[in-house]
């Protein structure tokens, strides 16, 4: 029964945030809903017993990815709202898009399977630390995967560095 | 009945944490204000009390007695919100911090890392104080402590791994345990750039000086809580200092062997192992703090460049060498 009022809880609050967070017509205001709703996806990982997943989604992102938003939002200073002609002005458009997505979504659920357990446990999570375990399986089988990840967020810098740098004059 | 029995321990727990920790903050500013005296070759204060001890007091009911203010064009919502942000996460930041062999609120295995969220998390009690006040000298120290905490927190995050790979733990009191087990007894000596590293991010962190460009005075009155008044103002103060607290809580754990000292001491003077183990950990948080006053009466305020040509261009990759370097030795050593 508590597990599930515990899911029930982060569940609401995340949609509630996320509309809250797409709807404020101050920006600001937006990110703070933002960072409240961050937390409640870190609280949702905890309920799952990833605490370094809990930590690394609120350090990362509440912690650097908002704040850097937050610099944005401050350094342009949009206190009004972006009023420009919308793509698509039909309610009904917007509602079949919503539609279709749920569907898809609904869908793809039918053919979602659960994942093979294999050695991780509740109880061999527990005795390891959730850290190590994740440290072993990410470096260990999943080493691959890791380096190419690390390769595509490598090149953005790169080219943010380029666009950013100043051509001295010859 | 042992769930309520566990409830009041921790009760009880939170309790002796919050009243000692308010105890501090009140004469950290005092022996600040003390220290920094001395040190200008002038007394501080001595009017409130025997040589001024009473100060504290007496500058805590001035606080609470002024009137509140709140501008007439802040955000109202925020503008309350900030102070309470800035208190909560200096305070929750206590809540994983072992005072002494078992002593702990919440003896959980990511401590260290949960460090690094709530210090993550105080950024926008500041920015947002910064930003709802509506004033540019609050607007401006905002922007300069975002950008100046986001900076040193990935060298603070760094300079911690070298400890986490040592102790090969993230849970605060196993890294003490492994200080206690290792030769040298203090991580600080094996660990000495990080240690710098941590040292100098932990000043930046904390916007003291030379890192207090967010609170300039002589360019931005008293930057992001220029607008506050009284209790709120009070706030900002408290979180301040309890989060200088925590910072050297945290060193002395991670660097300094937290609540023990090291081996080769107690086999050379046996009797100091019977001194008991919050007495070590105090000593250690109060040379810490010494070394905090100490840093501001000597430094200037470095300019804003240079703060940042600081975390980036040495802090960062003095941290990275240092992980690498024990990553090394841990590996072949």
């Amino acid at each position: 029964m508590l597990p599930k009022l515990f899911f029930g809880y982060f569940a609401a609050m995340i949609t509630i945030l996320s509309l809250l967070v797409v709807t404020r017509k101050n920006l600001v205001h937006g990110i703070m809903w933002m960072l409240l709703l961050f937390v409640h996806i870190g609280g949702l990982y905890l309920f799952l017993n990833a605490e370094f997943v809990a930590a690394i989604q609120i350090i990362v992102y509440a912690g650097a990815i908002l704040v850097l938003f937050l610099f944005v939002v401050l350094l342009l200073n949009v206190k009004e709202e972006f009023k420009g002609r919308r793509f698509i002005s039909s309610w009904q458009g917007r509602g079949f898009a919503a539609a279709a997505l749920l569907l898809g979504i609904m869908l793809a659920l039918q053919y979602a399977v659960i994942a093979p357990q294999g050695k991780y446990s509740i109880e061999y999570i527990q005795s390891e630390t959730h850290t190590k375990v994740l440290g072993t399986v990410l470096f260990n089988e999943y080493v691959f995967p890791f380096m190419i990840l690390a390769l595509v967020l490598f090149v953005p810098m790169i080219a943010a560095v380029v666009l950013a740098v100043k051509r001295r004059k010859a | 009945m042992d769930f309520v029995i566990t409830l009041a321990i921790i009760v009880i727990k939170i309790a002796v944490v919050f009243g000692a920790v308010l105890f501090h903050v009140a004469y950290a500013t005092y022996f600040e204000r003390k220290i920094i005296g001395r040190m200008q070759a002038r007394y501080g204060p001595m009017e409130v009390g025997p040589h001024g001890l009473l100060q504290p007091f007496a500058d805590m009911i001035k606080l609470f007695f002024k009137e509140d203010i709140a501008p007439a064009s802040a955000d109202r919502p925020l503008f309350y919100i900030a102070p309470a942000i800035v208190v909560i996460s200096a305070m929750t930041a206590l809540s994983v911090l072992p005072f002494f062999d078992r002593f702990v609120i919440a003896d959980i295995d990511i401590g260290l890392l949960f460090l690094l969220v709530i210090t993550s998390l105080s950024v926008y009690g500041i920015v947002i104080a910064g930003w709802a006040s509506n004033s540019k000298y609050s607007f401006l120290g905002g922007l300069r402590s975002a950008a100046q905490l986001i900076s040193y927190e990935i060298a603070m995050g760094l300079s911690l791994v070298g400890v986490m790979l040592m102790a090969g733990s993230l849970n605060l009191s196993d890294i003490v345990r492994a200080q206690h087990q290792h030769p040298l007894g203090m991580f600080a000596f094996p660990q000495f750039l990080g240690f710098f590293v941590f040292v100098v991010a932990a000043f930046a962190e904390t916007n003291r000086a030379p890192f207090d460009l967010p609170e300039a005075e002589s360019e931005l009155v008293a930057g992001y809580f220029t607008e506050y008044s009284g209790f709120r103002f009070a706030f900002f103060f408290l979180g301040e200092y309890v989060a200088m607290l925590t910072m050297s809580a945290v060193a002395a754990l991670c660097f300094l062997g937290g609540w023990t000292i090291p081996m080769f001491m107690t086999n050379a003077m046996p009797f100091l192992s019977y001194v008991p183990g919050i007495i070590w950990f105090l000593v250690k948080v109060y040379a810490f703090m010494f070394f905090y006053y100490w840093i501001r009466a000597t430094l200037p305020r470095y300019r804003y460049d240079q703060l940042m040509a600081i975390g980036w261009k040495v802090l960062m990759p003095l941290a990275f060498v240092n992980v690498l370097i024990t990553a090394f030795a841990k590996r072949w050593l």
